[in-house]
């Protein structure tokens, strides 16, 4: 309670000195840290899936649940896909295209044929991390905006897909391959089944909470926050960014391989990805812009957005007015962390002017025009 | 004088922008000619700038936003929504042409303000703000508008189709947009504050400048702008379409269009001709493919690659002729050295 009541009040205002955050106990770093835009999110997703369930008792059965879980796990990934390069200062919006192309690839290099499907995924893993390193290079080497690079290669991406399917629906990849994104572990006890796709999703998220922890993760931060001192501090930003762009594109590539379970093979599979997992990230409270923010907030982010849209399928909310909603919730999601962000961050202005003025500079001895400093 | 003399001597951005244009045309009048068709008839030429226009009024006030450090991806939404709007205040009647055109640019001003409003006051980045007031737009079409809605009288589809000569009256409204916007930039208080803020907002608001009134203008400016598209885009088909803006993927060719105009993305630093040489640079290229009849699908992957690699081009001359600090005036040391 009282680590409750010192967070309400700020440490600058309480007469003892406040205890820096990372030094209290670990109660206490919990609810610090829930107080941030990261920790918040979970908050908001816990306080959504009760409202869920308390309108509709039948979605907190644990078998539902966990297929809940299991569908949003493949925009779940692609969240964590983006948040590698929103965090380091960058856009991927080639991430749909990228979907889409692996979807149609998959249709077509597999089709029926299941010896083909293991040639299948490394081709499509490889062409993946080609694509990254394209999006990468050309951001870092050319020095292009990666917004305009990732447009320009989902234009490009979109345009051959388009061109070489006709835009329509063709090839349907073997049912073997399908099972990777809609199958399950069957008489599981409690929750019944454990999709496949949740078993994906946890090993990733796993993965990507332990690689923000390594030198890379933390590199990647200090160069989103600021580049020039990154370089300075012996970072390499070709690489380190490029290898960002990869792990968005390989993510998408998962995604996509989810997908085709889920959605069959289709062009328009993965459509408005890019914006649906940008809204993800942001929600998680990462800051746009780069620098900070924390990885599963990110995973947690798209595990909200979709709950709230249950609760507003659940509530007779027409499917229409989804985007709407999910236009109203980024801004103020944008707008609410960004304040808390720079709140964190430093003192507000009055703050520190009295700050300077606290500590007036020593007024010159008279006489001293030597330059002599007088012991 | 002395300024004229370095421009002469140093290639502007601008001064690309049009050799790339130049050579997109000497290009495309040899591909059309290779399939028999003259690249300069009346009919061609036509097409051509009737393409600039409809991209040159988005193009324009994204070039405001881009400016002032800001993004509109709600474009694509404002269009669609003055297009029904205004199609079902006309419903076929002349009479109701004026009361339609002053509401619905009300109506985009009012989503340019609140844009503005966002992004300044909120402090929400450009691109979250605007893709989250697109969305709700889009949220609001969809519900209301399932297909197409409303009619256009003939009085009005008449501005989609006079023409003086080979230039069609749309283009020439948008060309007086565009100068409207040149004189905005170049010769007001707001102009130059636009280029302030977006170089640099803290410095900007340092030297006194109320950061939030040149972001909101240009928001507003932007909006009405796309209204105006909008309005542009229902004289010509007639009917009010729900999902003419998305179809057209105005948001980002538009910003592509400023980008490859030479503006940069980050904002301070650009200009209104060379995003019109953007838009006339994509609008040759769209033509020619189609005389020479390449799929839609495949210039989708030559717009992307030409995007990219001009853009490439600019960011390495922006690398390696950066001049030194205070060496040489910047784009808006010379505007002011003229508006004196």
């Amino acid at each position: 309670m009282s680590n409750l009541a010192q967070l309400l009040s700020g440490p600058r205002s309480v007469g003892r000195p406040a205890i820096p955050a990372h030094l209290r106990s670990w109660p206490g770093r919990l609810l610090s840290s829930l107080a941030t835009p990261g920790g918040a999110i979970f908050v908001l997703a816990a306080l959504i899936l009760v409202a869920t369930i308390a309108e509709n008792p039948n979605f907190g059965e644990p078998g539902v649940l966990i297929r809940f879980f299991g569908r949003t796990a493949p925009l779940a990934i692609a969240a964590i896909g983006q948040y590698y390069v929103i965090v380091s200062g960058e856009f991927d919006l080639s991430m749909a295209a990228v979907i889409s192309m692996q979807v149609v690839l998959a249709g077509n290099f597999i089709g029926e044929d299941t010896g083909r499907i293991i040639p299948g995924l490394a081709i499509m893993l490889v062409l993946g991390a080609f694509i990254g390193v394209l999006n990468g290079l050309a951001t870092t080497v050319l020095r292009v905006p990666s917004f305009i690079v990732t447009l320009g290669m989902m234009l490009a991406l979109t345009g051959i897909v388009k061109h070489l399917t006709g835009g329509a629906a063709d090839g349907n990849p073997a049912d073997d391959f399908r099972e990777i994104g809609r199958g399950k572990f069957e008489n599981v006890p409690v929750v019944e089944v454990v999709p496949y796709s949740l078993l994906i999703f946890l090993v990733l998220a796993v993965a990507a909470a332990w690689l923000m922890r390594r030198p890379f993760g933390r590199s990647l931060l200090a160069a989103g926050d600021n580049p020039e001192a990154a370089h300075r501090a012996g970072t390499s930003l070709v690489w380190l960014k490029t290898r960002a762009f990869v792990l968005s594109s390989l993510s998408a590539t998962v995604a996509g391989i989810l997908l085709v379970g889920y959605a069959g093979v289709h062009p328009s599979v993965g459509q408005g990805y890019e914006f649906t997992a940008i809204t993800a990230v942001v929600l998680g409270g990462v800051l746009l812009g780069g620098g900070r923010g924390w990885v599963l907030s990110a995973a947690a982010g798209a595990f909200t957005l979709e709950l709230l849209f249950t609760y507003l399928t659940v509530q007779g909310v027409e499917s229409t007015w989804r985007p709407a909603v999910q236009g109203l919730i980024i801004i103020l999601a944008v707008a609410v962390s960004g304040r808390a962000w720079t709140a964190g961050r430093r003192p507000r202005r009055g703050a520190r002017r009295t700050e300077i003025s606290t500590a007036p500079p020593q007024p010159p001895s008279p006489g001293t025009t030597t330059g002599e400093v007088d012991a | 004088m002395i300024l004229n003399g370095r421009v002469n001597r140093t290639l502007t951005s601008t001064g690309i922008v049009y050799l790339v244009l130049v050579a997109a045309i000497v290009i495309g009048a040899i591909l059309t000619g290779l399939h028999d068709r003259n690249f300069f008839s009346t009919g061609n030429v036509r097409a051509i700038l009737t393409f600039t226009s409809v991209l040159g009024f988005v193009a324009i006030g994204q070039t405001l936003v881009i400016l002032v450090g800001s993004l509109d991806l709600s474009v694509p939404f404002v269009i669609s929504l003055s297009s029904v709007l205004a199609a079902g205040i006309m419903d076929g009647q002349s009479g109701n042409v004026a009361q339609a055109v002053v509401l619905t640019l009300l109506v985009a001003a009012g989503i340019g303000l609140a844009n503005g409003l966002i992004v300044s006051l909120l402090g929400v980045h450009g691109f979250v703000a605007t893709l989250g007031t697109g969305l709700i737009i889009s949220g609001y079409l969809a519900t209301n508008y399932q297909g197409s809605s409303g009619s256009a009288p003939r009085s009005f589809r008449l501005i989609g189709a006079n023409q003086i000569g080979p230039v069609p009256v749309s283009t020439l409204i948008m060309l007086g947009c565009a100068a409207a916007a040149i004189l905005l930039l170049r010769r007001t208080r707001t102009g130059h504050q636009i280029y302030a803020v977006g170089g640099n907002r803290e410095v900007a608001r340092l030297s006194g400048i109320r950061t939030s009134v040149p972001v909101v203008v240009a928001h507003v400016l932007c909006s009405v702008l796309a209204g105006l598209a909008g309005l542009l885009l229902l004289s010509r088909l007639s009917v009010g379409s729900p999902t003419i803006g998305s179809q057209g993927g105005y948001d980002l060719m538009s910003i592509a269009a400023v980008v490859l105009g030479g503006t940069l993305l980050a904002g301070g630093k650009g200009n209104i001709v060379g995003t019109l040489g953007g838009v006339a640079i994509f609008a040759v290229m769209d033509q020619v493919m189609s005389v020479i009849e390449v799929t839609s699908f495949l210039q989708d992957v030559v717009r992307g690659l030409v995007i990219v690699l001009a853009v490439a081009v600019y960011a390495r001359r922006e690398v390696e002729r950066r001049p030194a600090p205070f060496d040489r005036p910047t784009g808006l040391d010379a505007a002011l050295v003229e508006a004196r």
